[in-house]
């Protein structure tokens, strides 16, 4: 892809480059309002396990951390990337230095986090009067975790490309297409695992 | 091009790791603090009073995400090129993307309540209108104010502190969003039942 910093310099004589009101929250408003729309199948998926959300409280546990993960991950992710633009650019190959060493670090990162996660809600759930054991939510939390991680990577690359392509900020796309991307499939992701093994 | 703050393209996957680590823990307690309240007995009343909450609950959550989390790039873009100071002045950049926004996000919070409460119509359900934009209003104005003070300070303190601002948007975000975000649907889901 080769360096792209110039790209998002500010023309010359406007010196608040991209920093205007009105642009800020016309970039933004519409990729908000397409992101309510999709998290509305998140919302329909919650609805639609209302009844064992209630009854079974580590289930309720895992949703928050498993979206709030997703949205970490890839905000880390896409932050440094559209950061890295600024500074000079990476290219899109497994080969790069930045792109792997972030993507390493990315699942690293799920693997600590949603053993614990696992552990977490196997404790608070058991607390609040709850029945799943340990064992299935640590599968749960694992297998949704990683898939999960795997996907924001990948999603996080594509979407700090292509934001690239059509000349947009990616500080101002790639984060809300990400995270609420991420977070719907968590939520398709997390309720696969919970049909599979509850 | 010289910058200041942390040079990025040096960062290995260990030091990338272990920056992240101590604040995505921070972060993992809050959500299930977060998990907690959701699950609690005056949570499970309020789902249970208003059609939809639970439908909405993602959209809500996830927007806070979308907004400050956009902000906390932007802040972390121009702080690592220079154009913002990490130092509480007036500025027209900083004031700038301040109004932008908590303009995003009492938008897209109203827009979620008419959304809401538009699919719950449209698969046959009853809700209320009135009712789903109040506490939409309500939860998304006390969050905007949260968010944006606390988000600033923040990334002024960790950039000062020498942290990469990038590491902290996501962890302040999330965390602040999922427990305050669920606090507030709750204040909100009160508050509007005594006014509506």
């Amino acid at each position: 892809m080769g360096r792209l910093s110039d790209a998002f310099l500010a023309p010359k004589g406007d010196v608040l480059g991209d920093w205007g009101t009105w642009l800020i929250v016309r970039t933004t408003v519409p990729i908000l309002l397409a992101t309510s729309i999709l998290q509305m199948a998140s919302g329909g998926v919650l609805e639609a396990f209302e009844d064992a959300l209630l009854t079974e409280p580590a289930l309720l546990v895992l949703v928050p951390v498993m979206i709030g993960t997703a949205g970490n991950l890839g905000s880390i992710l896409c932050s440094r990337l559209a950061t890295q633009l600024h500074l000079g650019g990476f290219a899109v190959s497994v080969r790069d230095p930045t792109l792997r060493s972030n993507g390493l670090a990315v699942i690293g990162l799920s693997l600590v986090i949603f053993s614990l996660l696992g552990v977490g809600s196997w404790g608070i759930g058991t607390l609040l009067g709850g029945s799943l054991g340990l064992v299935t939510l640590m599968v749960i939390s694992l297998l949704s975790g990683v898939l999960l991680a795997l996907w924001v990577i990948v999603l996080g690359v594509l979407t700090v490309a292509v934001s690239y392509r059509l000349g947009y900020n990616p500080d101002d796309t790639t984060i809300p297409i990400v995270t609420n991307v991420c977070d719907v499939t968590g939520v398709f992701i997390l309720f696969g695992a919970i049909l599979l093994f509850v | 091009m010289f910058h200041s703050g942390v040079v990025v393209e040096e960062a290995s996957a260990w030091s990338i790791f272990r920056q992240a680590l101590p604040i995505l823990m921070v972060s993992l307690v809050a959500g299930l603090v977060a998990g907690t309240v959701l699950g609690s007995e005056a949570m499970r009343e309020g789902i249970e009073a208003v059609p939809g909450l639970l439908l909405l609950l993602p959209a809500f959550l996830a927007t806070r995400g979308g907004v400050y989390g956009a902000m906390g790039a932007r802040l972390a873009s121009g702080l690592h090129q220079g154009v913002i100071k990490p130092v509480f002045e007036w500025s027209e950049r900083m004031t700038n993307a301040i109004v932008a926004s908590f303009v995003n996000g009492m938008v897209v919070s109203l827009f979620i309540g008419a959304l809401t409460w538009f699919v719950l119509v449209a698969v046959g359900r009853e809700g209320g209108l009135v009712q789903l934009v109040l506490i939409m209003a309500v939860a998304g104005f006390l969050s905007a104010l949260l968010m944006l003070s606390v988000l600033i300070v923040v990334m002024f303190w960790g950039y000062r502190r020498g942290f990469d601002p990038d590491n902290l948007i996501g962890p302040t975000v999330t965390t602040l969003g999922d427990v305050f975000g669920i606090v507030f649907l709750l204040v909100a889901v009160y508050v509007v039942g005594w006014v509506v």
